[in-house]
């Protein structure tokens, strides 16, 4: 294993070299086709054109007795786009869903490969070792023929990427935009499912038809993650893939048993679990993140609000004990206590005796949550969205959103069309509040 | 003892495991679930793998487990990727059951000196040696372990969907209406997943993964084209899936190739057959009627040119029958079959190389005139300009029933069509 290892990492070998760049290659174009694909939401018919492809393969060794790469990728492309085609016909003209049309074309297309494959091991010279690798892939037997044909074919794809790049990119978020501009969206159509069909013959010796698709969908999805946009993500995916490739490829190479399709895809399935947990936007650790600072300032703002509210009541008292605000907050008071000490932490609150007191800075703040609050209720109100008694609790998920501007706005709209003065919502020196929740005056 | 022979035992193998897959399978089609039911049988190989590994021998139950345990991990991941992750469903199917598949291969090719399973078993299973198989009892033989395995999944299956019968149909019917009388729709869904599961597995070892998958899909896919009826498309799918076991058996034999690859050929041939030939649904009956109704519109055609022709010359009016072919304004060779059509419907006569409409022929035209000016006359009632009402007529005058026609007559009287042209009498 280690005399594996160490004829790998030095690339002395030129056959390791051949390997090495088959698999980037694969995965490379897997991922910058796989990119459209997934967006174009053609991502299990790669999968169907896959199996597809097996019967070619067997019928092109039967018809030629040749086992050579061109030969066999040209059957496996020819019946691979007849199970599309075929699978599309299904589609348009009986009442099949896609979904079973793909099942169909994928299991007897893939069937027939089988018993072809198996007829030609039992009668044919008795040597099908090189077809059984086309089902799980074998990156070793790579020589350096396979390699030109492989290279022709992915130069091939990325050249049409690049010249149509605009138009495969329109085609997936605004084909009415295409069809304006004077193109054909089936056409365009047709052109992607080729490169697509292109894609999968690359990949076809070294992955196998089995999991070849994963190529396409797997390193695509984990890029989707990172950005937005369109360029970046089919640069990142096609670097997944190409990673996912090489280190694929690396590892089978150390058990020579294990094929390599089923490791790159195990590889490539890596790469998506991280991006999907650790992508800085997408990402679900950043979502968590987000979701719990917004918990955790909710709770905070609504602290400060109830000691406004507790100061509107009580004028004269200006620190509460732990259990007043509990009872004003609707909190358990360790609830209460922990986002005290928060608040303490940040300035904004005071603690002196086990009671709590709003800071110069916390009585800013809160007077401000408490505003957007009733300034909400007001409007909720006043544009008669709601009753009078069903306004609060809105009201208590939209505050923490409200931003300054929508605050003047707020107030603009409620001056001049209800005439109230908001200056009077808050009312910190009476005996009580003047406030009255949405107009039961 | 009674021997029977293997191939009796392999064909029964292949039939139990096909009628439980045509049984599901119809449901996964018409759930359009289908290519969850793909994911699944791909997805339990690790854990068959798994339970295979820590057991060390095929005892049905810790594969069982493993196995529905990862269906169920399937199902809950594509769900969660989807939802929570916010990846597109295909592409969430299509990650998780690839990565789950490239698992159990390189579990099983990594451990292949251990367990008595390798990648040729998992794509065409074992069907072949079904019969050495066999299950003990003490020292008496029960027969071939997969066939009691297989049966009693195909018995649990089948009083499964007995018993919920009435909510699976709802279910995938019209899942809202199965919300609103109470039926638990998730129940459902994970009681259909657990029993596809089952049947993945048991079927597994036998006929390998490709022949579950197809027979998941293809039969009721296949039964969906030839009937409305629920009751008669799971039957219709059971029975293509049983006898493509039964001919996929022989046809293996006599090519030297896989078992279950060939019956996942026959049943692809059952299915390109129906896709053909099935009455509502095939391709060539829907030609078929289509060049039905391409031929009445010729006749129809005609037989106008004809009429309209008497009403201008005021007289039984002949033409050459090239210039009749061509008022047809159809495909030539279509025109001359309608001609021909029309000639032995006895409704046109010949007379010295000219020909015009026999009596009958004159009553068809009549009434078909009559049709085409009610609508007209309609039409123009409803406020389309007269010079717009001859196109529409012109489509839907072959389409009006006599009811229609009744009804037509009432609403527009017997009076002229908007070119003043006087509308022919009925009858």
């Amino acid at each position: 294993m280690l005399e594996n290892a160490l004829r790998f990492m030095t690339l002395a070998d030129a056959n390791v070299r051949f390997v090495l760049l088959g698999s980037l290659l694969i995965g490379a174009t897997g991922g910058l086709l796989g990119s459209f694909a997934v967006l174009r939401r053609r991502s299990l018919v790669g999968d169907a054109l896959a199996h597809a492809a097996l019967p070619g393969v067997a019928l092109a060794y039967l018809w030629t007795g040749s086992k050579a790469l061109p030969v066999l990728l040209a059957g496996a492309t020819v019946s691979g786009v007849l199970g599309v085609l075929l699978m599309q016909f299904i589609i348009n003209f009986t009442r099949i869903k896609a979904d079973a049309a793909i099942g169909i074309v994928l299991s007897v297309f893939f069937g027939i490969g089988i018993v072809l494959l198996t007829h030609i091991q039992r009668t044919g010279s008795g040597n099908q070792s090189g077809l059984d690798k086309f089902l799980f892939g074998q990156a070793a037997s790579l020589v350096e023929d396979d390699l030109k044909v492989m290279s022709v074919l992915a130069g091939l794809i990325i050249l049409v990427l690049v010249l149509f790049f605009k138009e495969f990119k329109a085609l997936i978020f605004d084909p009415s935009f295409l069809q304006s501009l004077g193109y054909s969206t089936r056409w365009i159509d047709v052109l992607l499912m080729g490169l697509i069909a292109l894609t999968v013959m690359v990949g076809l010796q070294a992955v196998g038809v089995v999991l070849i698709a994963a190529m396409l969908i797997t390193p695509a999805v984990a890029a989707r993650f990172w950005t937005e946009q369109l360029n970046k993500m089919v640069l990142l995916a096609a670097a997944f893939g190409g990673a996912s490739g090489i280190v694929g490829t690396f590892v089978s190479s150390l058990a020579p048993r294990i094929p390599t399709g089923p490791v790159m895809v195990l590889v490539a399935t890596f790469f998506f679990v991280v991006s999907a947990l650790l992508a800085p936007k997408r990402g679900v650790l950043a979502r968590g993140l987000r979701r719990q600072h917004n918990a955790r300032r909710e709770a905070q703002q609504h602290f400060l609000r109830a000691c406004i509210e507790l100061q509107e009541k009580l004028a004269q008292q200006r620190a509460w004990a732990m259990e007043e605000l509990a009872i004003e907050m609707g909190h358990s008071p360790d609830k209460v206590k922990r986002i005290g000490r928060q608040l303490e932490k940040t300035g904004l609150v005071l603690r002196q005796d086990g009671r709590f007191s709003l800071t110069e800075a916390g009585l800013e703040e809160g007077l401000f949550v408490v505003k957007s609050h009733r300034l909400w209720e007001h409007y909720l109100y006043y544009r008669t969205i709601l009753d009078a008694d069903h306004v609060d609790r809105p009201a208590d998920e939209v505050e923490h959103l409200l931003t300054p501007e929508i605050i003047v706005r707020l107030e603009e709209i409620l001056a001049r069309e209800r005439g109230i003065d908001t200056e009077q919502i808050i009312n910190l020196h009476g005996t009580g509040s003047q406030y009255r929740r949405g107009g039961r005056e | 003892m009674i021997e029977i022979s293997g191939s009796f035992w392999i064909v029964l193998t292949g039939v139990l495991a096909t009628a439980s897959c045509g049984l599901l399978g119809t449901f996964l089609v018409l759930r359009k679930m289908s290519l969850l039911g793909d994911a699944l049988s791909h997805a339990v190989l690790p854990g068959i793998a798994i339970a295979f590994l820590l057991s060390g021998s095929r005892a049905i139950v810790p594969m069982f487990l493993g196995a529905t345990l990862f269906g169920l991990v399937t199902t809950l991941l594509v769900e969660a990727f989807h939802k929570k992750w916010q990846v597109q469903e295909d592409a969430s199917i299509g990650v998780v059951f690839t990565a789950l598949f490239a698992l159990g291969v390189v579990l099983i090719t990594a451990f292949a000196g251990q367990v008595d399973l390798d990648q040729e078993c998992v794509l065409y299973g074992e069907i072949a040696y079904t019969p050495w198989d066999l299950l003990l009892w003490g020292e008496y033989s029960l027969g071939p372990r997969p066939v009691w395995i297989l049966g009693g999944v195909l018995a649990v299956n089948l009083l499964l969907v007995t018993l919920f019968y009435k909510e699976l149909k709802i279910a995938s019917f019209d899942p809202a209406m199965a919300v609103s009388v109470g039926i638990n729709a998730t129940l459902i869904h994970y009681l259909l997943m657990a029993m596809v599961s089952l049947t993945t597995v048991a079927s597994f070892e036998s006929v390998g993964a490709i022949l579950v998958v197809a027979m998941l899909i293809v039969p009721g896919a296949t039964a969906y084209l030839w009937s409305d009826r629920l009751e008669v498309v799971i039957g219709l799918a059971m029975f293509f899936g049983m006898s493509s076991a039964v001919v996929g058996y022989y046809l293996a034999s006599y090519w030297d190739s896989s078992i279950a690859g060939a019956m996942v050929v026959v049943v692809g041939g059952i299915f390109i057959f129906s896709l053909l030939f099935s009455p509502n649904q095939g391709v060539l009956s829907r030609l078929w009627q289509r060049l039905q109704l391409s031929l009445q519109v010729a006749q129809d055609h005609m037989l106008l040119a004809l009429v309209r022709r008497d009403e201008e010359v005021e007289e039984r009016a002949r033409l050459r029958p090239d210039e009749l072919v061509g008022s047809a304004a159809v495909l030539g060779i279509l025109a001359q079959m309608a001609f021909r059509r029309l000639r032995w419907r006895r409704l046109l006569q010949q007379v010295d190389g000219m020909v015009e409409l026999s009596a009958a022929g004159e009553q068809v035209a009549l009434g078909l005139l009559r049709k085409h000016r009610l609508w007209e006359t309609y039409m123009n009632r409803l406020g389309l300009p007269e010079d717009h009402v001859h196109a529409p007529a012109d489509v839907i005058e072959h389409f009006i029933s006599a009811e229609l026609e009744a009804e037509l007559g009432a609403e527009v009287g017997d009076e002229r069509d908007p070119q003043g042209k006087q509308i022919p009498p009925s009858g």
